[in-house]
């Protein structure tokens, strides 16, 4: 194996500049990840044809795939830069932006649309209150089991990045956002609540606007069941549809 | 609404920011929350095993005094009792609050909810969800946060850094400056009281288990406009860490909790695979030397065991690593109890730990240490307040797993009503005022003279000088000599900073400038954590010195206090409250008694 990496960034100055290329020759280590290689960057911001740039700006926090914040397009494919091991990876590594969220510089996206989306459909218990009142509701293993892997959804853009549906001209919130609908109309008090959250995916950009092309489930890092989410929120919404017509 | 001309500032969104947000929010006041990244990015997502509570559901006799006990004794005395006792009389209630909040708690067969064992106790007390706990327990938080949000009484400045507190003439806090992270405007927010949340310090040791953005730099910050530094010389290092390039993963204690191994080959330098070495040729030291907590000693203990048996030559390959192995365990057993975090072993190292044992070897991992507070959470500058890793109290010379989840919330519901009383007493601060311009000129003028300064250091590689030193020196085992030449070297580096250039054109969302100023700030903090263990000649807890082998109440049982002066950190001491618990010597080899 070469003792360097060689790595073509797709660089791109602020929100509303046009983006270049660079290329870089990092040290290789065993075992390192792709985001070793823009720390040795930071380290040294010199292109391979040694041409001296800035370091190269991206986001990361717990380096463990569970902030999500390190999300990016390497080779191809949008992942985590964390989980990137390099020596598993064709070279040179091509790394991008997200291309769904737009650009604030570098790899750096703005994701704001997602945690935007959260308050829309509802995501929350609405609990009383934090003072003492003692235990919640009781919760079968299995029921738990279901929440808890989806509860594991990181906000970190895959299912959005991968999804047909999303582009800057449409308002459908994505996978993520139904996903947390059926997170929280599955708990016992969350249930109480169900409606509005189902209202909410009714409305524009909800539940209609997937396309159903199941790319989000191949993308989610956490291996989140996305397309059964949806199909259940789709019976759901059809029921109380149905429902609430009859009401009338 | 009640009081609604009040305003509190919380800094920092991890488990004790948003606990602290909610808290005043439920008060009917606003709240401005700051965060370097959105806040359900934050590092209290990385927490895998679990929060503490004495519910005692497994019928094992568990208390919230038994839960105080092992917490003061796992502390080695160091932390003062009453809040210790509060807060574990509280964590049964705080459990109970996440369960409503929706938290998936993993359950027993009736529905209730399950608890483990953690390092450092013998009861079932830890309460989990899955492997990833924290990320759990925080979003709940951030979800009910969100709810304040769409009511208008919380605003969010996310992708904003803390910069300093404005301090009127009397050193009463009149609110902060934090500079916008994409513009880069620095701008002053008058507050009546304002909350630091902004947790550990991992950064300064360069490569740790905590995410990148503990750097401590915010406790830095206040540090130097004289709020109290305490305890800053104990660091808690994790025994078991998976050894990586960009970072130290944590291999949680659940692990061990769970019923994994410790051990290393008998033989020195073995280099068979681990699983054609014999039963017999194994040498399982932690089981051995502590027959009474075998694996599950406390950390501090583990962690120089671990060091110590690859110092004397039986790491694996005569490396530093020992095997940390579960592969006795069926493998359902272990992906349902377990399996996030081998998910991650899998993920980063590419091997299954379901059939190879793990390697591992200590980490640096949390600090006890941090700003000073009293018993309402409050620093000595009033209306300033601090929660959660980043103020020292509760964990003493040594943190309990799955403590500091619960400390953070504790921290927080004090800290809403004490924060709220406090700004309604002293509210004035709603106005800008000469007092806000001039800090804010003063916090210009360090980015300007950043921006334009030119020489032949780099800052990252400062920064991985620093960490390099602090690790090596002033972790595990720590010696004067070594202390002292630590300190001489954050000295020279902090003269080389004036030779960094940010190397940096375009200021929109960079990274560099604010690392720069991170930096400085952490080399300060630095040298008051080595300082502090350099004048504590004894050991304890976490803190160990082998020419100084045995703790010394004597002369030491006391907070140790850095105040910040130019030409260096002053030391002052501070006697503990111990008035309900007596000092015992802490054993782990034999069952601890509980008095
Ligand atoms: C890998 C790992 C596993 C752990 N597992 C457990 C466990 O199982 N049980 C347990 O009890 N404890 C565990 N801990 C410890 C525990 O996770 C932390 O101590 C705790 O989460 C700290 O929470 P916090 O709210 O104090 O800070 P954090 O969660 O670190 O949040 C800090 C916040 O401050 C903000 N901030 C920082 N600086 C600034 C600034 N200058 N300006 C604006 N905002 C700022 C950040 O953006 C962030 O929002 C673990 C720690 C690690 C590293
Ligand atoms: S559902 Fe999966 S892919 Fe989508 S944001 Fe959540 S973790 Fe990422």
């Amino acid at each position: 194996m070469a003792d360097t990496v060689r790595l073509k960034i797709k660089r791109q100055d602020g929100p509303d500049t046009s983006a270049r290329w660079e290329e870089f020759e990092v040290p290789h280590r065993k075992g390192e990840n792709l985001l070793t290689c823009l720390m040795d960057i930071q380290k040294n911001p010199v292109t391979a044809d040694g041409k001296p740039t800035t370091p190269v700006v991206w986001e990361s926090n717990c380096l463990e795939e569970v902030c999500g914040a390190c999300t990016m397009v390497i080779n191809g494919r949008v992942r985590q830069g964390c989980t990137a091991l390099v020596d598993k990876i064709e070279q040179p590594i091509k790394v991008e932006p997200m291309t769904k969220f737009p650009v604030v510089r570098d790899l750096m996206v703005d994701r704001s649309r997602m945690f935007e989306s959260l308050k829309k459909v509802h995501a929350w218990i609405d609990i009383d209150g934090t003072h003492d009142l003692g235990p919640g509701p009781r919760v079968a293993p299995d029921v738990q089991q279901t929440r808890y892997v989806l509860s594991t959804c990181m906000t970190c853009g895959c299912c959005l990045e991968a999804c047909p549906q999303i582009n800057p001209r449409s308002q459908f919130i994505g996978a993520a956002a139904l996903n947390q609908v059926r997170l929280f109309n599955e708990h016992p008090s969350g249930a109480l609540h169900k409606d509005v959250r189902l209202e909410a995916i009714m409305d524009d950009g909800g539940i209609s606007d997937c396309g159903n092309a199941q790319n989000c489930v191949q993308v989610c890092p956490k291996n989140i069941p996305l397309t059964d989410s949806i199909a259940a929120l789709y019976r759901e919404t059809t029921w109380y549809g149905l429902f609430s017509w009859l009401k009338r | 609404m009640a009081n609604a001309d009040i305003r509190v500032s919380v800094i920092g969104g991890g488990l004790a920011g948003l606990m602290t947000t909610i808290k005043i929010a439920e008060q009917g006041h606003r709240v401005d929350l700051f965060s370097l990244v959105p806040v359900r990015r934050s590092h209290s997502v990385c927490a895998q095993g679990g929060i503490n509570g004495a519910v005692n559901t497994k019928g094992e006799g568990d208390s919230p005094l038994v839960h105080f006990d092992d917490t003061i004794y796992g502390g080695d005395f160091l932390a003062n009792q009453p809040p210790v006792r509060a807060m574990c009389e509280m964590a049964p209630a705080i459990i109970y609050m996440f369960d409503r909040m929706g938290v998936p708690f993993s359950r027993t067969a009736e529905g209730l909810i399950d608890f483990r064992r953690f390092g450092g106790t013998k009861h079932h007390r830890t309460a989990f969800a899955g492997a990833s706990t924290g990320q759990q327990l925080l979003y709940a938080l951030d979800e009910q946060v969100r709810r304040f949000e769409v009511e208008g009484l919380v605003t969010k400045y996310e992708w904003w850094e803390f910069l300093s507190a404005v301090l009127d003439d009397n050193q009463v806090c009149r609110g902060l400056t934090a500079m916008n992270l994409r513009t880069l405007e620095v701008k002053a927010f008058p507050s009546d009281a304002i909350v630091m949340a902004t947790g550990g310090v991992g950064s300064i040791f360069g490569k740790s288990t905590n995410s990148v953005i503990c750097t401590g730099s915010a406790q830095a910050a206040l540090y130097q406009q004289g709020v109290k530094y305490a305890n800053g010389e104990f660091i808690q290092v994790h025994p078991t860490a998976i050894p990586g390039e960009d970072k130290l993963r944590l291999m949680s204690e659940s692990a061990r909790g769970e019923g994994g191994r410790v051990w290393v080959p008998k033989k020195q330098g073995d280099e068979r695979d681990p699983s054609s070495i014999p039963e017999s040729e194994r040498w399982y030291f932690l089981e051995e030397k502590y027959p009474a907590y075998g694996n599950l000693v406390p950390r501090d203990i583990a962690t120089r065991e671990i060091f110590q048996a690859c110092l004397d030559g039986y790491g694996v390959g005569g490396g530093n690593m020992v095997y940390l192995d579960l592969t006795h365990i069926p493998a359902e057993t272990l992906d349902r109890k377990l399996g996030a975090i081998l998910e991650i072993y899998e993920k980063f190292v590419g091997d299954d730990p379901r059939h190879t044992p793990m390697k591992i070897f200590p980490g640096m991992h949390y600090t006890m240490g941090g700003i000073w507070v009293d018993y309402d959470q409050m620093t000595n500058v009033p209306g300033v307040f601090a929660v959660g890793e980043c103020d020292y109290s509760i964990h003493g010379a040594n943190r309990l797993g799955a403590n500091s989840l619960l400390s953070c919330i504790y921290a927080g519901i004090v800290t809403g009503k004490a924060a709220v009383n406090h700004a309604t007493g002293a509210g004035r601060g709603e106005t800008l005022n000469g007092l806000h311009e001039a800090e804010l000129k003063r916090q210009v003028a360090i980015n300007e003279k950043l921006k334009n300064q030119r020489g032949p250091e780099n800052a990252y590689s400062l920064h991985e000088e620093m960490g390099k030193w602090m690790t090596d020196h002033v972790t595990v085992v720590r010696y004067n000599k070594k202390l002292e030449e630590t300190d001489a070297k954050l000295q020279e580096l902090i003269e080389r900073f004036d030779g960094i250039d940010i190397n940096e054109k375009i200021y929109w969302a960079t990274q560099a400038l604010p690392h720069a100023r991170q930096l400085y700030n952490m080399l300060l903090l630095a040298r008051a954590i080595t300082l502090g263990a350099l004048n504590r000649n004894e050991s304890r807890g976490a803190h160990y010195k082998p020419d100084f082998p045995a703790r010394n109440d004597e002369q030491f049982l006391k907070t140790t206090i850095a105040t910040y002066s130019r030409e260096g950190p002053e030391f002052s001491y501070e006697p503990v409250d111990i008035s309900q618990i007596k000092p015992r010597p802490r054993k782990y080899d034999v069952d601890k008694k509980a008095s």
